[in-house]
Protein backbone atom coordinates (compact mmCIF):
# COMPACT_ATOMS: atom_id res chain seq x y z
CA UNK A 1 0.00 0.00 0.00
CA UNK A 2 1.35 3.40 -0.97
CA UNK A 3 1.04 5.92 1.81
CA UNK A 4 2.68 8.76 -0.01
CA UNK A 5 0.66 11.98 0.10
CA UNK A 6 0.19 14.09 -2.99
CA UNK A 7 2.21 17.25 -3.42
CA UNK A 8 0.27 20.20 -2.13
CA UNK A 9 2.53 23.09 -2.96
CA UNK A 10 4.37 23.66 -6.18
CA UNK A 11 7.85 25.07 -6.21
CA UNK A 12 8.02 28.46 -7.92
CA UNK A 13 10.14 28.62 -11.07
CA UNK A 14 13.84 28.82 -10.31
CA UNK A 15 15.45 32.22 -10.74
CA UNK A 16 18.94 30.83 -10.29
CA UNK A 17 21.28 30.41 -13.20
CA UNK A 18 22.66 26.89 -13.66
CA UNK A 19 26.38 26.69 -14.39
CA UNK A 20 27.68 25.80 -17.81
CA UNK A 21 30.59 23.37 -17.87
CA UNK A 22 32.67 25.65 -20.15
CA UNK A 23 33.03 28.50 -17.67
CA UNK A 24 32.16 26.54 -14.53
CA UNK A 25 35.55 24.84 -14.33
CA UNK A 26 37.61 28.04 -14.43
CA UNK A 27 35.19 29.79 -12.06
CA UNK A 28 35.43 26.94 -9.53
CA UNK A 29 39.25 26.89 -9.72
CA UNK A 30 39.37 30.65 -9.12
CA UNK A 31 36.80 30.46 -6.30
CA UNK A 32 38.74 27.78 -4.41
CA UNK A 33 42.06 29.59 -4.79
CA UNK A 34 40.47 32.88 -3.68
CA UNK A 35 38.86 31.15 -0.69
CA UNK A 36 42.19 29.60 0.41
CA UNK A 37 44.01 32.92 0.10
CA UNK A 38 41.28 34.88 1.92
CA UNK A 39 41.12 32.35 4.78
CA UNK A 40 44.92 32.26 5.08
CA UNK A 41 45.13 36.06 5.10
CA UNK A 42 42.97 36.01 8.24
CA UNK A 43 44.34 32.99 10.08
CA UNK A 44 47.99 32.99 8.89
CA UNK A 45 48.20 29.43 10.25
CA UNK A 46 49.66 27.78 7.22
CA UNK A 47 52.15 30.36 5.97
CA UNK A 48 53.53 31.14 9.40
CA UNK A 49 54.14 27.45 10.13
CA UNK A 50 55.84 26.90 6.77
CA UNK A 51 57.92 30.03 7.07
CA UNK A 52 59.11 29.49 10.64
CA UNK A 53 60.02 25.89 9.83
CA UNK A 54 61.92 26.88 6.67
CA UNK A 55 63.83 29.64 8.47
CA UNK A 56 64.77 27.26 11.28
CA UNK A 57 66.06 24.68 8.82
CA UNK A 58 68.38 27.08 7.00
CA UNK A 59 69.60 28.61 10.28
CA UNK A 60 70.36 25.12 11.66
CA UNK A 61 72.20 24.26 8.45
CA UNK A 62 74.11 27.53 8.80
CA UNK A 63 75.33 26.54 12.28
CA UNK A 64 75.85 22.87 11.43
CA UNK A 65 77.89 23.27 8.25
CA UNK A 66 80.88 25.62 8.14
CA UNK A 67 81.06 26.16 4.41
CA UNK A 68 84.08 27.29 2.46
CA UNK A 69 83.00 29.96 -0.06
CA UNK A 70 83.93 27.71 -2.98
CA UNK A 71 81.79 24.86 -1.60
CA UNK A 72 78.64 26.96 -1.18
CA UNK A 73 77.35 26.64 -4.78
CA UNK A 74 77.75 22.85 -4.48
CA UNK A 75 75.94 22.43 -1.14
CA UNK A 76 73.30 25.15 -1.53
CA UNK A 77 70.94 23.32 -3.96
CA UNK A 78 70.58 20.39 -1.56
CA UNK A 79 70.00 22.63 1.48
CA UNK A 80 67.51 24.81 -0.40
CA UNK A 81 65.41 21.96 -1.79
CA UNK A 82 65.37 20.01 1.48
CA UNK A 83 64.09 23.21 3.13
CA UNK A 84 61.42 23.79 0.45
CA UNK A 85 60.26 20.17 0.48
CA UNK A 86 59.95 19.85 4.28
CA UNK A 87 58.25 23.23 4.66
CA UNK A 88 55.97 22.41 1.72
CA UNK A 89 54.88 19.14 3.33
CA UNK A 90 53.67 21.07 6.38
CA UNK A 91 51.60 23.35 4.13
CA UNK A 92 50.17 20.53 2.03
CA UNK A 93 49.04 18.62 5.10
CA UNK A 94 47.41 21.67 6.68
CA UNK A 95 45.75 22.84 3.47
CA UNK A 96 43.79 19.59 3.08
CA UNK A 97 43.22 19.11 6.82
CA UNK A 98 41.32 22.43 6.89
CA UNK A 99 38.93 21.01 4.29
CA UNK A 100 38.52 17.66 6.02
CA UNK A 101 38.20 18.67 9.66
CA UNK A 102 35.07 20.78 9.25
CA UNK A 103 33.63 18.57 6.52
CA UNK A 104 34.26 21.27 3.92
CA UNK A 105 35.70 18.73 1.49
CA UNK A 106 32.18 17.32 1.21
CA UNK A 107 30.95 20.86 0.53
CA UNK A 108 33.41 21.13 -2.37
CA UNK A 109 32.55 17.65 -3.67
CA UNK A 110 28.85 18.55 -3.69
CA UNK A 111 29.39 21.38 -6.18
CA UNK A 112 28.24 20.58 -9.74
CA UNK A 113 31.67 21.03 -11.29
CA UNK A 114 34.29 18.64 -12.61
CA UNK A 115 36.07 17.51 -9.46
CA UNK A 116 39.47 18.10 -10.97
CA UNK A 117 38.61 21.81 -10.57
CA UNK A 118 38.94 21.22 -6.82
CA UNK A 119 42.41 19.77 -7.39
CA UNK A 120 43.57 22.70 -9.52
CA UNK A 121 42.06 25.27 -7.14
CA UNK A 122 43.81 23.71 -4.14
CA UNK A 123 47.01 23.22 -6.11
CA UNK A 124 47.23 26.87 -7.23
CA UNK A 125 46.61 27.99 -3.64
CA UNK A 126 49.34 25.67 -2.35
CA UNK A 127 51.68 26.85 -5.09
CA UNK A 128 51.15 30.50 -4.12
CA UNK A 129 51.95 29.67 -0.46
CA UNK A 130 55.04 27.77 -1.59
CA UNK A 131 56.22 30.72 -3.73
CA UNK A 132 55.71 33.14 -0.84
CA UNK A 133 57.88 30.99 1.42
CA UNK A 134 60.52 30.58 -1.30
CA UNK A 135 60.63 34.30 -2.01
CA UNK A 136 61.28 35.00 1.68
CA UNK A 137 63.78 32.17 2.13
CA UNK A 138 65.92 33.11 -0.89
CA UNK A 139 67.07 36.55 0.35
CA UNK A 140 67.55 35.25 3.91
CA UNK A 141 69.71 32.41 2.58
CA UNK A 142 71.62 34.84 0.35
CA UNK A 143 72.48 36.98 3.38
CA UNK A 144 73.37 34.06 5.67
CA UNK A 145 75.63 32.33 3.13
CA UNK A 146 76.72 35.41 1.20
CA UNK A 147 75.63 33.84 -2.08
CA UNK A 148 73.56 35.45 -4.85
CA UNK A 149 70.51 33.25 -5.49
CA UNK A 150 68.64 35.69 -7.72
CA UNK A 151 69.76 34.10 -10.97
CA UNK A 152 66.98 33.90 -13.61
CA UNK A 153 67.85 30.27 -14.42
CA UNK A 154 67.65 29.26 -10.75
CA UNK A 155 64.30 31.03 -10.39
CA UNK A 156 63.04 29.02 -13.40
CA UNK A 157 64.17 25.79 -11.71
CA UNK A 158 62.38 26.78 -8.50
CA UNK A 159 59.23 27.52 -10.52
CA UNK A 160 59.29 24.17 -12.37
CA UNK A 161 60.31 22.17 -9.30
CA UNK A 162 57.62 23.75 -7.14
CA UNK A 163 54.89 23.04 -9.72
CA UNK A 164 55.85 19.35 -9.87
CA UNK A 165 56.19 19.03 -6.11
CA UNK A 166 52.90 20.79 -5.34
CA UNK A 167 51.01 18.87 -8.06
CA UNK A 168 52.01 15.51 -6.60
CA UNK A 169 51.72 16.79 -3.04
CA UNK A 170 48.18 18.11 -3.48
CA UNK A 171 47.05 14.83 -5.02
CA UNK A 172 48.65 12.68 -2.33
CA UNK A 173 47.52 14.94 0.51
CA UNK A 174 43.93 14.52 -0.66
CA UNK A 175 44.48 10.76 -0.30
CA UNK A 176 46.33 10.96 3.03
CA UNK A 177 43.76 13.29 4.59
CA UNK A 178 41.16 10.50 4.47
CA UNK A 179 43.22 8.49 6.97
CA UNK A 180 43.79 8.92 10.71
CA UNK A 181 47.58 8.92 10.27
CA UNK A 182 47.59 11.67 7.64
CA UNK A 183 50.47 13.66 9.18
CA UNK A 184 52.78 10.64 9.00
CA UNK A 185 51.36 9.18 5.82
CA UNK A 186 51.87 12.17 3.52
CA UNK A 187 55.70 12.27 3.72
CA UNK A 188 55.86 8.48 3.41
CA UNK A 189 53.77 8.59 0.23
CA UNK A 190 55.18 11.81 -1.15
CA UNK A 191 58.96 11.58 -0.77
CA UNK A 192 59.51 8.45 -2.91
CA UNK A 193 57.32 9.86 -5.69
CA UNK A 194 59.11 13.22 -5.81
CA UNK A 195 62.61 11.73 -6.08
CA UNK A 196 62.78 12.51 -9.84
CA UNK A 197 61.69 16.13 -9.38
CA UNK A 198 63.98 16.60 -6.39
CA UNK A 199 66.95 15.09 -8.22
CA UNK A 200 66.36 17.18 -11.35
CA UNK A 201 65.76 20.36 -9.31
CA UNK A 202 68.96 19.90 -7.25
CA UNK A 203 71.07 19.12 -10.31
CA UNK A 204 69.65 22.02 -12.36
CA UNK A 205 69.96 24.45 -9.42
CA UNK A 206 73.57 23.34 -8.88
CA UNK A 207 74.28 23.81 -12.57
CA UNK A 208 73.14 27.44 -12.50
CA UNK A 209 74.93 28.21 -9.21
CA UNK A 210 78.20 26.66 -10.41
CA UNK A 211 77.94 28.42 -13.78
CA UNK A 212 77.84 25.23 -15.89
CA UNK A 213 77.08 25.32 -19.62
CA UNK A 214 73.38 25.49 -20.46
CA UNK A 215 73.66 22.28 -22.49
CA UNK A 216 74.54 20.42 -19.28
CA UNK A 217 71.54 21.86 -17.44
CA UNK A 218 68.85 21.53 -20.11
CA UNK A 219 68.30 17.75 -19.69
CA UNK A 220 67.42 18.35 -16.03
CA UNK A 221 65.09 21.21 -16.99
CA UNK A 222 63.44 18.93 -19.54
CA UNK A 223 62.99 16.24 -16.88
CA UNK A 224 61.35 18.80 -14.58
CA UNK A 225 59.01 20.02 -17.33
CA UNK A 226 58.04 16.46 -18.34
CA UNK A 227 57.45 15.49 -14.72
CA UNK A 228 55.20 18.55 -14.26
CA UNK A 229 53.12 17.73 -17.34
CA UNK A 230 52.79 14.04 -16.45
CA UNK A 231 51.70 14.64 -12.88
CA UNK A 232 49.30 17.45 -13.75
CA UNK A 233 47.70 15.10 -16.30
CA UNK A 234 47.61 12.17 -13.86
CA UNK A 235 46.04 14.33 -11.14
CA UNK A 236 43.44 15.64 -13.61
CA UNK A 237 42.46 12.07 -14.49
CA UNK A 238 42.48 10.40 -11.08
CA UNK A 239 41.43 13.10 -8.58
CA UNK A 240 37.74 12.17 -8.85
CA UNK A 241 38.52 8.58 -7.80
CA UNK A 242 40.96 9.65 -5.07
CA UNK A 243 38.38 11.75 -3.22
CA UNK A 244 35.40 9.46 -3.72
CA UNK A 245 34.35 7.19 -0.86
CA UNK B 1 11.83 12.85 -7.75
CA UNK B 2 13.93 10.19 -5.93
CA UNK B 3 13.80 6.55 -7.04
CA UNK B 4 15.97 3.93 -5.41
CA UNK B 5 15.71 0.28 -6.34
CA UNK B 6 17.51 -2.68 -4.71
CA UNK B 7 20.32 -0.48 -3.41
CA UNK B 8 23.26 -2.35 -1.91
CA UNK B 9 26.28 -0.72 -0.23
CA UNK B 10 29.22 -2.69 1.07
CA UNK B 11 32.11 -1.38 3.15
CA UNK B 12 34.60 -4.20 2.76
CA UNK B 13 32.70 -7.30 3.84
CA UNK B 14 30.15 -5.32 5.83
CA UNK B 15 26.78 -4.91 4.12
CA UNK B 16 25.32 -1.55 5.21
CA UNK B 17 22.42 -1.33 2.74
CA UNK B 18 20.84 -4.64 1.73
CA UNK B 19 18.67 -4.14 -1.32
CA UNK B 20 16.93 -0.98 -0.13
CA UNK B 21 13.94 0.44 -2.07
CA UNK B 22 12.93 4.07 -1.59
CA UNK B 23 10.76 6.59 -3.43
CA UNK B 24 10.03 10.25 -2.80
CA UNK B 25 7.67 12.30 -4.91
CA UNK B 26 8.03 15.97 -5.77
CA UNK B 27 7.19 18.16 -2.76
CA UNK B 28 7.27 15.34 -0.22
CA UNK B 29 9.04 15.79 3.12
CA UNK B 30 10.26 12.33 4.10
CA UNK B 31 11.65 11.64 7.57
CA UNK B 32 14.04 8.71 7.47
CA UNK B 33 14.13 7.17 10.92
CA UNK B 34 16.24 4.37 12.30
CA UNK B 35 18.71 3.37 14.98
CA UNK B 36 22.42 4.20 14.86
CA UNK B 37 24.19 2.10 12.25
CA UNK B 38 21.03 1.45 10.24
CA UNK B 39 22.59 3.05 7.14
CA UNK B 40 20.75 6.40 7.09
CA UNK B 41 23.83 8.58 6.60
CA UNK B 42 25.30 6.14 4.08
CA UNK B 43 22.05 6.30 2.12
CA UNK B 44 22.07 10.12 2.10
CA UNK B 45 25.73 10.15 1.04
CA UNK B 46 24.84 7.93 -1.93
CA UNK B 47 21.95 10.24 -2.88
CA UNK B 48 24.36 13.18 -2.60
CA UNK B 49 26.84 11.42 -4.94
CA UNK B 50 29.50 11.44 -2.20
CA UNK B 51 29.58 7.65 -2.13
CA UNK B 52 29.15 5.08 -4.90
CA UNK B 53 26.49 2.40 -4.62
CA UNK B 54 27.84 -1.15 -4.76
CA UNK B 55 24.75 -2.31 -6.67
CA UNK B 56 21.23 -1.14 -7.42
CA UNK B 57 19.67 1.78 -9.22
CA UNK B 58 19.51 5.34 -7.92
CA UNK B 59 17.80 8.24 -9.70
CA UNK B 60 17.50 11.76 -8.36
CA UNK B 61 15.49 14.42 -10.25
CA UNK B 62 15.48 12.06 -13.24
CA UNK B 63 19.25 11.67 -13.36
CA UNK B 64 21.03 8.39 -12.71
CA UNK B 65 23.78 7.98 -10.13
CA UNK B 66 26.72 7.74 -10.28
CA UNK B 67 26.78 8.33 -14.07
CA UNK B 68 25.08 11.75 -14.07
CA UNK B 69 26.39 12.93 -10.70
CA UNK B 70 27.14 16.51 -11.76
CA UNK B 71 23.56 17.01 -12.99
CA UNK B 72 22.24 15.59 -9.71
CA UNK B 73 24.51 17.82 -7.63
CA UNK B 74 23.21 20.93 -9.43
CA UNK B 75 19.70 20.07 -8.21
CA UNK B 76 20.62 18.99 -4.72
CA UNK B 77 21.11 20.82 -1.41
CA UNK B 78 22.72 18.95 1.47
CA UNK B 79 22.84 19.80 5.19
CA UNK B 80 24.68 17.52 7.61
CA UNK B 81 25.50 17.84 11.30
CA UNK B 82 28.77 19.43 10.13
CA UNK B 83 28.14 22.89 8.67
CA UNK B 84 30.58 22.57 5.71
CA UNK B 85 31.53 26.22 6.27
CA UNK B 86 34.88 27.99 6.55
CA UNK B 87 35.43 29.54 9.98
CA UNK B 88 37.91 32.12 8.69
CA UNK B 89 35.47 33.53 6.14
CA UNK B 90 32.47 35.73 6.95
CA UNK B 91 28.90 34.49 6.48
CA UNK B 92 28.63 36.50 3.28
CA UNK B 93 31.99 35.27 1.96
CA UNK B 94 31.00 31.65 2.60
CA UNK B 95 27.78 32.09 0.63
CA UNK B 96 29.53 33.94 -2.17
CA UNK B 97 32.19 31.21 -2.37
CA UNK B 98 29.60 28.45 -2.68
CA UNK B 99 27.59 30.65 -5.06
CA UNK B 100 30.60 30.80 -7.40
CA UNK B 101 31.06 27.04 -7.12
CA UNK B 102 27.44 26.59 -8.24
CA UNK B 103 27.70 29.25 -10.96
CA UNK B 104 24.90 31.40 -9.59
CA UNK B 105 24.23 34.39 -11.85
CA UNK B 106 23.17 37.40 -9.76
CA UNK B 107 25.17 36.43 -6.70
CA UNK B 108 24.75 39.71 -4.79
CA UNK B 109 20.96 39.58 -4.94
CA UNK B 110 20.79 35.88 -4.15
CA UNK B 111 23.18 36.18 -1.20
CA UNK B 112 21.06 39.04 0.22
CA UNK B 113 17.86 36.98 -0.22
CA UNK B 114 19.29 33.94 1.52
CA UNK B 115 20.81 35.91 4.41
CA UNK B 116 17.41 37.55 5.00
CA UNK B 117 15.62 34.19 4.83
CA UNK B 118 17.87 32.57 7.44
CA UNK B 119 17.90 35.68 9.63
CA UNK B 120 21.63 36.30 9.46
CA UNK B 121 21.67 39.53 7.44
CA UNK B 122 22.80 41.62 10.46
CA UNK B 123 25.77 39.24 11.01
CA UNK B 124 26.76 38.94 7.35
CA UNK B 125 30.24 40.44 7.87
CA UNK B 126 31.11 38.41 10.96
CA UNK B 127 33.51 35.47 10.78
CA UNK B 128 31.72 32.12 10.92
CA UNK B 129 34.01 30.91 13.71
CA UNK B 130 32.40 33.53 15.99
CA UNK B 131 28.91 32.08 15.34
CA UNK B 132 27.02 29.83 17.74
CA UNK B 133 26.29 26.26 16.64
CA UNK B 134 22.69 27.24 15.85
CA UNK B 135 23.74 30.18 13.69
CA UNK B 136 26.24 27.99 11.84
CA UNK B 137 23.50 25.46 11.15
CA UNK B 138 21.20 28.19 9.80
CA UNK B 139 24.02 29.40 7.57
CA UNK B 140 24.57 25.78 6.47
CA UNK B 141 20.93 25.70 5.34
CA UNK B 142 21.51 29.00 3.56
CA UNK B 143 24.48 27.43 1.77
CA UNK B 144 22.37 24.44 0.79
CA UNK B 145 19.43 26.46 -0.64
CA UNK B 146 21.60 29.09 -2.32
CA UNK B 147 21.31 27.49 -5.76
CA UNK B 148 17.56 26.86 -5.32
CA UNK B 149 17.75 23.05 -5.42
CA UNK B 150 14.80 20.79 -6.20
CA UNK B 151 15.84 18.18 -3.61
CA UNK B 152 17.11 18.79 -0.08
CA UNK B 153 18.88 16.20 2.09
CA UNK B 154 19.21 16.81 5.83
CA UNK B 155 21.37 14.44 7.86
CA UNK B 156 20.47 14.90 11.54
CA UNK B 157 20.44 18.71 11.32
CA UNK B 158 19.33 19.14 14.96
CA UNK B 159 22.45 17.43 16.37
CA UNK B 160 24.18 19.59 18.98
CA UNK B 161 21.58 22.38 18.94
CA UNK B 162 19.84 23.77 22.02
CA UNK B 163 16.04 24.09 22.24
CA UNK B 164 15.84 27.64 20.86
CA UNK B 165 18.22 26.85 18.01
CA UNK B 166 16.17 23.72 17.16
CA UNK B 167 12.95 25.77 17.06
CA UNK B 168 14.57 28.35 14.83
CA UNK B 169 15.96 25.59 12.58
CA UNK B 170 12.48 24.04 12.33
CA UNK B 171 11.07 27.36 11.12
CA UNK B 172 13.73 27.52 8.42
CA UNK B 173 13.00 23.87 7.50
CA UNK B 174 9.29 24.68 7.14
CA UNK B 175 10.18 27.62 4.87
CA UNK B 176 12.38 25.31 2.78
CA UNK B 177 9.62 22.69 2.47
CA UNK B 178 6.90 25.30 1.79
CA UNK B 179 8.61 26.16 -1.49
CA UNK B 180 7.68 22.74 -2.87
CA UNK B 181 11.10 21.11 -2.56
CA UNK B 182 11.46 17.40 -2.02
CA UNK B 183 13.06 16.89 1.38
CA UNK B 184 14.62 13.79 2.92
CA UNK B 185 15.71 14.19 6.54
CA UNK B 186 17.28 11.69 8.91
CA UNK B 187 16.70 12.27 12.60
CA UNK B 188 16.49 10.61 16.00
CA UNK B 189 14.17 13.34 17.30
CA UNK B 190 10.74 11.84 16.65
CA UNK B 191 8.82 14.70 18.28
CA UNK B 192 10.35 17.23 15.91
CA UNK B 193 10.03 15.25 12.68
CA UNK B 194 6.41 14.39 13.51
CA UNK B 195 5.53 18.07 13.02
CA UNK B 196 7.73 18.60 9.98
CA UNK B 197 7.50 15.54 7.71
CA UNK B 198 4.66 14.39 5.46
CA UNK B 199 5.92 10.79 5.40
CA UNK B 200 7.89 8.58 7.75
CA UNK B 201 10.12 5.73 6.61
CA UNK B 202 11.96 3.46 9.04
CA UNK B 203 15.33 2.11 7.95
CA UNK B 204 16.54 -0.88 9.90
CA UNK B 205 19.41 -3.25 9.10
CA UNK B 206 19.81 -1.79 5.62
CA UNK B 207 16.21 -1.93 4.36
CA UNK B 208 13.03 0.14 4.76
CA UNK B 209 10.89 -1.88 7.14
CA UNK B 210 7.88 0.46 7.34
CA UNK B 211 6.50 3.57 5.67
CA UNK B 212 3.47 5.73 6.42
CA UNK B 213 2.08 9.14 5.55
CA UNK B 214 1.39 11.61 8.36
CA UNK B 215 -2.36 11.47 7.66
CA UNK B 216 -2.33 7.67 7.74
CA UNK B 217 -0.39 7.46 10.99
CA UNK B 218 -2.41 5.57 13.61
CA UNK B 219 -1.44 6.49 17.16
CA UNK B 220 1.80 8.34 17.70
CA UNK B 221 5.04 8.19 15.76
CA UNK B 222 6.94 6.53 18.60
CA UNK B 223 4.62 3.48 18.54
CA UNK B 224 4.89 3.26 14.76
CA UNK B 225 8.69 3.46 15.02
CA UNK B 226 8.91 0.75 17.69
CA UNK B 227 6.66 -1.56 15.70
CA UNK B 228 8.75 -1.00 12.58
CA UNK B 229 11.96 -1.87 14.42
CA UNK B 230 10.38 -5.06 15.74
CA UNK B 231 9.71 -6.31 12.19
Amino acid sequence: MDHRPQTQKQKPPSTVHRPSSATGFARAVFAITWKDLAAELRSRELLSAMLVFALLVIIIFNFAIELEPKLRPVITPGVLWVTFVFAGTLGLNRSMAIEKDRGCLDGLLLAPVDRSAIFFGKMIGNLIFMFVVEMIILPVYSVLYNLNLFIPGLLLVILLGSVGYVAVGTLLSSMAVQTRTRDMLLPILLFPVIVPVLLAAVKASGGFLQGLELTEIIPWLNLLAVYDVIFLAVAYMVFDYVVEE
Amino acid sequence: MIEVCKLIKLFGAKKVLRGMDFHAQEGEFVALLGPNGAGKSTFLRILASLSRPTAGEVRVAGYKLPGQAAAVRARLGVVTHQPLLYGDLTAEENLRFYGRMYGIGDLNTRTDEVLELIGLAPRRRDLVRTFSRGMQQRLAIGRAILHDPDVMLFDEPHTGLDQDACDMLDNVLREVAARGRTVVMTSHDLARVEDLATRFDVLSRGVITASTGRNELRGNLLDFYREALAI
